[in-house]
């Protein structure tokens, strides 16, 4: 589903990403986990197409990254900003990129992520005068409106609270062989019982790639070893 | 182009709330008038009317457009719009669409205050059409560099300094042919700058649409 190869993004003089070659398949969940600085937001950005890469190449879907507007198509991305327009309010929010994305039935689609992300009743409300949870609640439903096969997360549990959380993780567990997930977090138990597959990043690089079943209780050491970063 | 008209609808809705662009755009481009009609010898008004004009016009435009960007990128609506399964062309011509209709109305608003204060006809249809045509090359190019100054930390201060440079040579046509309007030449003089205007409006148009996909994902 998802294919890079030796995929590098320079910012001035640094390279974020360094030769990176990955491959997801259909329905895969991929947990990527790293210390600060190590890429995770890059890669997912230039998977998410708002970066382009310095080099290298990517394909999604079995499109190439030149098709950005399709490969766009079957991307979910749930970023560390709520991607969404204050002023307006959820619901103003949600047919806004319900148009921009040719949600057939926008409106009952737009009901039903309500009704799944407890919404329901702020619909009406400015985003201004939500709550981060509630905000990011509204920013994961804006994600799936389009039913996309293919979800990007950036650390999606940073800040919320306790509700946002267990709709969080009650939403991935759905998605565990439906769609194809690529998930960073700095959150280890949480990434290693969700995900198929783990890749650590560090300073730009894949340093190391394991597939369930991993140990939990000896991954911190792993971590380390691979990071020179406790987690 | 539809999605273009969806990003405007968006913009428009955002402004009713808010009331940011056109207020600011309003309060500054009215101060800037009124510093000048009290600053200038009433001897040189006549003269000087074009100039103060396009000075409010210009000043405020790129406070509008910037204050633009900066709510573009708050909390990311920017990465949002950029998600969205369309080309980047159509985010430029949806952000121009909405650029160029806050400033066209706010300066449709500014132009028969500029007008009392100068002691000149209420309307003058040659005037509109003057600011039609050079707000359109204005805000093209205008996006493009609110787009990039984005981007930076310094970004009020970017703005102008990436911008004004450029459209010197657009601000002067639309002062020349403004105070030609102003002084009531014939159209036969007029319309040799108004075709300068559309010159830069062509230019500053295809430039920005070619390079804005660039400044957004780098």
């Amino acid at each position: 589903m998802i294919e890079i190869e030796d995929l590098g993004k320079v910012f001035g003089s640094r390279w974020v990403l360094r030769g990176l070659n990955l491959r997801v398949e259909r329905g895969e969940f991929l947990t990527v986990l790293g210390p600060n600085g190590s890429g995770k937001t890059t890669l997912l950005k230039v998977l998410a197409t708002l970066l382009r890469p310095s080099q290298g190449r990517m394909r999604i879907g079995g499109r190439d990254m030149k098709d950005g507007a399709e490969i766009r198509r079957l991307l979910g991305f749930v970023g560390h900003e709520s991607l969404l327009y204050e002023d307006l309010t959820s619901l103003e929010n949600l047919r806004f990129y319900a148009r921009m994305y040719d949600v057939p039935g926008a409106e009952a689609r737009i009901e039903a992520l309500a009704e799944e992300m407890d919404l329901a009743p702020f619909l009406g409300e400015k985003v201004r005068t939500l709550s981060h949870g509630m905000k990011k609640r509204l920013s994961i439903a804006r994600a799936l409106l389009h039913n996309p096969p293919v979800i990007l997360l950036d650390e999606p549990e940073t800040g919320l609270d306790q509700k946002a959380t267990a709709i969080l993780l009650e939403t991935l567990e759905r998605f565990v062989g439906e769609r194809t997930v690529v998930m960073t977090t700095h959150n280890l138990e949480r990434g290693l019982k969700m995900g198929d597959r783990v890749v650590i990043l560090s300073q730009g690089k894949i340093t190391y790639e394991g597939r369930k079943p991993l140990d939990t209780a000896t991954f911190p050491e792993t971590y380390f070893k691979y990071t020179g970063a406790r987690p | 182009m539809r999605k273009a008209l969806v990003i405007i609808w968006k913009d428009v809705l955002s402004e009713a709330r808010a009331r940011d662009l056109l207020t600011s755009f309003l309060l500054y481009a009215l101060l800037a008038m009124l510093i000048f009609y009290f600053a200038l010898n009433p001897e040189i008004v006549d003269d000087a009317a074009a100039g103060v004009l396009w000075v409010a016009f210009t000043f405020a435009g790129m406070l509008g457009l910037s204050r633009s960007f900066f709510l573009e990128r708050e909390r990311g609506g920017i990465d949002g719009l950029m998600l969205c399964p369309v080309e980047r062309e159509v985010v430029f011509l949806g952000k121009v669409g909405s650029g160029f209709l806050f400033m066209f109305v706010a300066e449709l608003i500014l132009m028969p205050v500029f007008s009392i204060f100068m002691n000149l006809p209420l309307f003058i249809p040659r005037l509109v059409l003057v600011a039609f045509l050079a707000t359109i090359g204005f805000v093209s190019l205008g996006t493009l560099f609110a787009a990039m100054a984005a981007n930076t930390r310094a970004q009020e201060l970017m703005l102008p300094l990436l911008f004004l440079p450029t459209a010197v040579p657009l601000i002067i046509a639309a002062v020349e042919s403004s105070a030609l309007v102003l002084a009531g030449a014939p159209w036969g003089e007029i319309t040799s700058w108004l075709q300068m205007i559309l010159a830069f409006d062509a230019i500053f148009f295809v430039l920005a649409i070619f390079a804005f996909p660039y400044v957004l994902e780098t």
